[in-house]
């Protein structure tokens, strides 16, 4: 792995942080404040092609690498976390499956579309039972005659009612354990299919986080995602892979905590002093980034393995382990060195505090990267 | 329709600083960027590669370094990027700068010249005029808008205290302002493809002017001295009622010819 960036992920670099700063910035607080899906930045990021970054262009993607797309995830979040999960799961959780896992009308059907921002992606694995123990799906899928049958509920699923394509992983034979469990492409509309109750949360606030309710759902045969039996494999794979957005958007959240304390432990005054010129400041300050350094490292490295074709699980749940507890710890201390700004809505560290919380949460949460470190190791 | 751009590579900051000892630009550490309005005069050519599918070739003179503009303008569009570098034209003013600006083009074919209005590091505004004073070509400086209509171009040039509307034929030469357009993001695809695509490097050898007028050796403008401005006294001090003050505001306003 090299460690210096390429030319081209320098420009690249030059671009997204101008779109962030000017397209992502000035919407965060109020994304935040009113719990708005901010559909005007998918536009506009579909017309430039943040929506495809890793995928081949016959399919109408960008042609970028993951680490590119790392990239991306990371310096939206910096401003607005929201947005970069909308990113996030929408190619990591729908675009990547499809292309890793899609005969190849699927992906001529839904990729050029998906990577074009015209349409939105979806995930949908967790349920009220299957949470960390994915296994315990209940959503059953029943094959009858030319059709895949749905019936179940999906909780807590990003971009829900935004998106245009989701991929659902359901039972299709209860005896066989996860071997039973099937993956399938659902489009919104499909009769049967409807999204329940809006969850209201803490952070990440304008990221709609949907119920995916199922009544006798029709879908055409064609739209089983892989093999019969070989969804929780496709799902675990693309938890993989979405681990390393995920670590970006945790990442980008830690750097935009820094950004602020930066700038304000410079300008506030107290005892005559800037902050930034109190020891305790500069010792902790030097602690969150080097953390933020190393979380870094370690999502170029996963990314770099994802684009080398080389095993990256571990890889993915370190990096985000790392990087959702960095992101925790850091948005935490910066609000403490904003004191009493730091807790009211005037300035955005509180609500990069609430939003670091999810990212050691979802997409498996930090008990389970550290099962899968773990297995890893001692295997 | 064939549309040249020309565009240079500048620091991006206002505040420059200069070498108090060489009186030259220091350029270390300080990002490179397209010049605004050179941006702006791009931005202009790729929407009329989008409404009436003209071919754009950006141009830039400076060193290897310069390199990379060119893919960003790859990256926002284009269809061609020409890098003229060359021992022979370092040191150039902007009459140096023309010559080898229009030497160059005039081995090509075009409908439409575009330059930015001045560049930020230099601000002179003389390049764009001059490429068209070479090329014995019609120019229309400040351009704030442009429609084209069979060959005409009619254009909204900005004016102190208001517009003028103006119709030139093609072919011709505009410079712009950053204001006439909001300049469209890179594309990931465009980054991606940029560096597979080739930036032609000229020389000398292949543009079309007489070497005298090149580099240090044609310009006449020689720089005396550059410095960083000094802050100026504290100024002068009043205490005195309202009164008296708006007398001595109106009488020091008449004595710098304000009112």
């Amino acid at each position: 792995m090299n460690f210096n960036i390429t030319e081209q992920e320098k420009l690249f670099l030059q671009m997204i942080r101008e779109f962030a700063e000017k397209e992502v910035k000035p919407l965060a607080a109020e994304v935040d404040e009113q719990e708005r899906f901010p559909v005007e930045t998918v536009e506009k990021m579909g017309k430039i092609g943040l929506m495809g970054i890793p995928v081949p262009s016959k399919y109408g993607g960008q042609g970028g690498t993951n680490q590119i797309y790392s990239m991306a995830v990371e310096e939206l979040s910096r401003y607005c976390a929201t947005t970069g999960v909308i990113v996030s799961a929408h190619t990591s959780l729908c675009v990547a499956p499809i292309l890793e896992n899609g005969t190849e009308e699927q992906k001529l059907k839904y990729l050029p579309k998906l990577c074009s921002g015209e349409w939105i992606g979806a995930f949908g694995l967790t349920e009220p039972n299957a949470g960390t123990d994915a296994a315990m799906q209940q959503t059953i899928a029943i094959e009858k005659e030319d059709k895949w049958i749905l019936n179940g509920s999906k909780i807590f699923i990003t971009n829900a009612g935004y998106a245009d394509v989701y991929i659902i992983i359901a039972m299709t034979d209860k005896s066989q354990g996860t071997k039973g469990i099937s993956a399938f492409i659902v489009e919104k509309n499909t009769p049967g299919f409807s999204i329940g109750k809006k969850e209201k949360k803490l952070g990440i606030r304008g990221s709609s986080t949907c119920e995916l309710i199922f009544e006798n759902c029709e879908i055409p045969k064609e739209n089983l995602l892989g093999k019969v039996g070989k969804g929780f494999g496709i799902a675990m794979k693309t938890l993989d892979g979405g681990r390393i957005g995920i670590a970006a958007q945790a990442l980008g959240i830690a750097q935009g905590a820094m950004d602020e304390t930066i700038k304000y432990t410079k300008e506030r005054k107290q005892f005559g002093k800037k902050i930034s010129q109190f020891q305790n400041t500069q010792f902790q300050m030097a602690d969150m980034e080097t953390k933020i350094q190393a979380s870094r490292l370690l999502v170029r490295s996963a990314a770099f393995k994802k684009d080398m074709s080389l095993p990256y699980s571990t890889d993915a749940a370190m990096a985000k382990l790392m990087a959702a507890e960095t992101a925790m710890d850091v948005t935490t201390k910066a609000v403490q060195f904003h004191g009493g700004y730091g807790y009211t809505r005037e300035y955005p560290i509180e609500r990069m505090m609430r939003d670091a919380k999810i990212t050691e949460i979802y997409e498996g949460t930090s008990e389970v990267q550290r099962m899968v470190i773990a297995a890893n190791i001692l295997k | 329709m064939n549309i040249i751009v020309c565009i240079k590579q500048v620091p991006d900051t206002t505040e420059v600083k200069l070498d108090p000892k060489t009186g030259t630009l220091i350029r270390d550490g300080v990002p490179s960027i397209i010049n605004p309005d050179d941006k702006a005069g791009l931005e202009l050519a790729l929407d009329l590669k989008d409404k009436y599918n003209a071919k754009v070739t950006v141009i830039t003179m400076g060193p290897q370094q310069a390199e990379i503009v060119l893919r960003e303008a790859y990256a926002m569009g284009a269809d061609r990027a020409i890098l003229l570098t060359d021992r022979k034209f370092a040191g150039a003013d902007t009459l140096a700068t023309s010559n080898a600006l229009s030497g160059a083009i005039r081995t090509l074919d075009y409908d439409l010249i575009i330059t930015g209005r001045q560049a930020i590091d230099g601000d002179t505004a003389q390049v764009g005029p001059q490429i068209a004073e070479h090329l014995d070509l019609p120019q229309v400086s400040y351009l704030q808008a442009l429609e084209y209509n069979n060959n005409t171009f009619t254009i909204k040039k900005a004016l102190e205290d208001g517009y003028q509307i103006l119709e030139v034929d093609s072919p011709c030469l505009v410079t712009v302002l950053n204001s006439a357009n909001s300049p469209r993001y890179m594309s990931v695809k465009g980054i991606m493809d940029a560096f597979d695509k080739e930036i032609e490097v000229w020389g000398v050898d292949k543009i079309d002017i007489d070497e005298e007028k090149l580099g240090l050796k044609g310009s006449p403008t020689k720089v005396k001295k550059a410095f960083t401005k000094g802050i100026k006294a504290s100024g002068e001090v009043y205490q005195v009622e309202t009164q008296e003050a708006i007398g001595i505001i109106i009488s020091k306003l008449k004595e710098k010819f304000i009112i």
